[in-house]
């Protein structure tokens, strides 16, 4: 009885063996970068995280195919190494020591990426599998996109402050003609006494056309002080 | 008119010419014309290829004697005649009122072209905005199933800037189409430039308080965050390592001269026109000793965080490669992570090759040197646009240093197009073609405009390589020739005893030795020696411009033969006045 079943497991191990080893046909080997990932809270690869990778990828195929026939017994690991990668490989208990198609592994596991990554606190870069693709999510974009927003704030701003130096211009230059013409309304009227000389009023001559002559003006010290 | 007696202001101070509110509006604004684009990334790329603090010797050199005498040249005479350029010109002697027109279209085409970068540091900074910043993803193709190609061949931020910016053509013959998004900005960079210069200096005096000082705020935090980035002080060790040799190269000597002369913005008529605003008596000597002074000083002070940030993103390349080989090796070998770090990179690198060669050559790992990193040299709108947007999206809080960043070079760049702008207003308003009646807020608006339509082919997709064109062929030799007949002009038929007089009268002293000396003889030879060097060096190859093939996504020179439209148009211009009179 012993015999019997050492030899049987033998015989498993070494079937086994035959599925589960680097380059074996549907075989995926899988790489680990724990603690480029979590840094100082990196947990240590052993026995148990194993046991919940076999999970993982059983849980995989069970959810793809919705058929709940494989078991955690039915995923191998071989050739586990200190980088943390190694091999792993479905089989079929269905049908004697065979293993279930790449694609079919592959299917199943792009399927529930998101969930395995999870349960080891990895990301698509740090738990690899490198025959498999990761599906690349597309990019947020706003309705609008955000530099016509700030754009559109910019322009606005500009703007106001044209209008607004444009308008005060205009109405500088209205105050300035409206003050020239009341003085001459004024003068009309006569309720201002001007005081005349050679015919143009005094004031005139300070404050519009004249041109003040340097020779004259101005130059005290030419004059003796009394 | 009478050659021998000095031309004397004969217009008291109350004839309606604007003027400053204070000396320090003034003062700010011949600072802030100056201190452009090309301080920030002109001279550090110089001091870097032409053996870093080495460079100093020439470019000090170069100050003293063509820089500041020209510089005084240019504010004395605004000052003493207060008029524009044409106008002063016309006055010195009508034999050289080309130098005025001349000086005049230089203004205009710049004004042109220069507008435009600060339209791609617009973009570049409402694009500031977002998370993550545009520049630092690829992105993804069509089908989505992986990065767009031309993207992933290059660098994400050349994309950015070829691709997405520019949508550049394959050579300056194939036009392209006019860039939505460009024109949009152009046109806000137009009305800005409009609204600060809508009334003349009573505009741009205010403006100039924010777009003078800013850039110096901004350069000061650069600054302090750049000394803080890991591989700084390599980036300046590099950069400030005098290497004497270089000196021997007559190309440094060259280039000493010309960035002094263009940083200055000499003969733009710009200068003339703010000093002709000044009241007559103004210490206008040792307004140009301060502005050329503040000028070299703010090259060597923006040269510093730029050169901190440079070395940051050296080193983070550096680093980067040596990740990569590390990622590689602990594959292949599958040995734990961080068993290799990059201190022990080198010995086990000579382990590994000494037991499993064959492995090691498979992998082909790409040698990485820190030296090589560093040696990578750019200036101009690489600079900006590439180099350091990369080195933005390394550092935490990359929007606020990217909107900090572009800010400060649209100040810098606004600033300098004020002094431009005026430098086609002023003579504009004195020509007696355009009627009094006309509000300045109209013709202002007016040169805008039109400049707005012309600079519109500049947003075309072959619009970067006419910039490239304009930027080299227009903006620099012409100006030379224009600085030389202004030397010449006031030194040999104006006549230096007239001149010195006119100084007197408006300092209060005559210019001592120096000035004699540098205005009679040195700056007129070292101008001549500039311009026969540029034109020899010029000769010897094609014009040529660099472009971007999207099959081989790196920039490939482009060999053609273009005329040189504007070169040859000013010297006749130029000469025709001259002949004409």
């Amino acid at each position: 009885m012993l015999r019997v079943s050492l030899l049987t497991l033998s015989v498993v191990a070494i079937a086994h063996a035959e599925l589960c080893k680097p380059d074996a046909q549907n075989a995926f080997k899988v790489r680990l970068s724990i603690k480029t990932a979590l840094g100082e809270n990196a947990y240590a690869w052993d026995a148990n995280e194993e046991y919940l990778f076999k999970a993982m990828v059983a849980f995989a195929m069970r959810r793809y195919s919705s058929k709940s026939t494989t078991q955690i017994s039915n995923v191998l690991l071989c050739n586990v190494t200190d980088r943390v990668s190694f091999w792993f490989v479905v089989t079929d208990s269905s049908k004697n020591v065979t293993t279930v198609p790449g694609s079919e592994v592959e299917a199943a596991i792009r399927m529930n990426r998101n969930r395995i990554n999870s349960a080891f606190l990895l990301s698509d870069k740090t738990l690899q599998f490198l025959k498999i693709t990761s599906t690349l999510s597309p990019p947020v974009e706003p309705a609008t996109p955000v530099w016509l927003i700030v754009f559109g704030v910019v322009l606005c701003l500009i703007v106001a402050g044209i209008v607004f130096l444009v308008v005060s211009g205009i109405q500088k230059h209205k105050k300035k003609t409206k003050e020239s013409t009341e003085r001459e309304n004024l003068e009309e009227k006569g309720e201002v006494t001007v005081t005349v000389e050679n015919g143009i009023p005094c004031e005139v001559l300070d404050l519009k056309a004249g041109h003040v002559n340097g020779v004259f003006a101005a130059d005290d010290e030419r004059f003796t002080p009394l | 008119m009478s050659k021998d007696l000095p031309v004397q202001p004969e217009i008291p101070k109350e004839d309606g010419r604007p003027k400053w509110d204070n000396k320090f509006q003034y003062i700010l604004s011949c600072i802030g014309f100056a201190v452009g684009l090309g301080n920030v990334w002109r001279f550090p790329y110089l001091c870097q290829i032409h053996g870093g603090g080495a460079f100093l010797i020439p470019y000090f050199i170069a100050l003293l004697f063509e820089g500041i005498p020209l510089l005084h040249l240019e504010l004395a005479l605004g000052q003493c005649l207060r008029k524009g350029s044409i106008g002063a010109w016309n006055t010195i002697s009508p034999y050289l009122g080309g130098v005025g027109v001349g000086s005049w279209m230089v203004s205009v085409l710049v004004s042109l072209y220069y507008n435009t970068v600060l339209t791609w540091v617009m973009w570049y900074f409402i694009n500031s905005f977002q998370e993550p910043l545009p520049w630092s993803v690829c992105p993804l193709n069509e089908n989505r199933t992986g990065l767009n190609e031309e993207c992933y061949e290059s660098t994400a931020v050349n994309y950015f800037w070829y691709r997405k910016t520019l949508n550049i053509t394959p050579d300056v013959t194939d036009s392209g189409t006019l860039q939505w998004w460009l024109i949009l900005c152009l046109g806000t960079c137009w009305a800005i430039v409009y609204l600060c210069t809508i009334r003349g200096i009573e505009t741009t005096g205010k403006a100039i308080y924010v777009t003078a000082i800013f850039p110096y705020l901004v350069l000061t935090i650069f600054l302090i965050h750049g000394l803080t980035l890991p591989g700084a002080t390599d980036g300046l060790v590099y950069l400030f390592t005098p290497n004497l040799n270089i000196l021997k190269n007559p190309r440094v000597w060259l280039d000493a001269a010309t960035q002094i002369f263009f940083s200055l913005s000499l003969a733009f008529g710009g200068l003339i026109a703010f000093s002709s605003y000044n009241p007559p008596k103004n210490d206008c000597e040792k307004d140009a000793v301060t502005v050329a002074i503040v000028n070299s000083v703010t090259s060597l002070y923006a040269s510093i965080p730029v050169f901190s940030v440079l070395g940051f993103k050296a080193t983070t390349g550096y680093w980067d490669c040596l990740d990569r080989n590390i990622i590689s090796i602990i594959n292949e070998f599958d040995l734990p992570e961080e068993s290799i770090m990059r201190q022990n990179y080198t010995a086990w690198i000579s382990f590994l090759n000494s037991s499993y060669p064959e492995k090691i050559a498979g992998l082909k790992l790409k040698s990485c040197d820190l030296q090589e990193f560093l040696d990578q040299s750019v200036s101009g709108t690489g600079l900006a646009f590439i180099i350091f947007t990369q080195a933005i999206i390394l550092m935490p809080g990359s929007q606020a240093w990217a909107i900090l960043f572009f800010i400060m070079l649209f100040c810098l760049g606004l600033s300098s197009m004020f002094g431009n702008i005026e430098g086609v207003f002023t003579p504009l308003l004195e020509l007696r073609v355009i009627s009094k009646s006309i509000p300045k807020e109209l013709l202002s608006g007016i040169i805008c405009l039109i400049c707005f339509l012309i600079a519109l082919c500049f947003t075309l997709g072959s619009g970067s390589y006419w910039i490239d064109i304009f930027d080299s062929y227009a903006g620099s030799l012409p100006l030379l020739v224009l600085a030389f007949f202004e030397v010449i002009g006031v030194a040999y038929i104006y006549k230096i005893k007239r001149f010195s007089k006119d100084v007197k009268w408006m300092t209060g002293r005559k210019p001592n030795l120096y000035w004699q000396i540098t205005w009679r003889f040195i700056s007129p030879l070292l101008l001549l020696a500039v311009f026969i060097a540029f034109v020899t060096l010029q000769i010897q190859k094609p014009p040529s411009y660099a472009a971007w093939n999207p099959k081989y996504p790196q920039s490939c020179r482009n060999r053609i033969l273009i005329v040189l439209p504007k070169y040859l148009s000013y010297k006749s211009s130029l000469f025709g006045k001259e002949h004409a009179q």
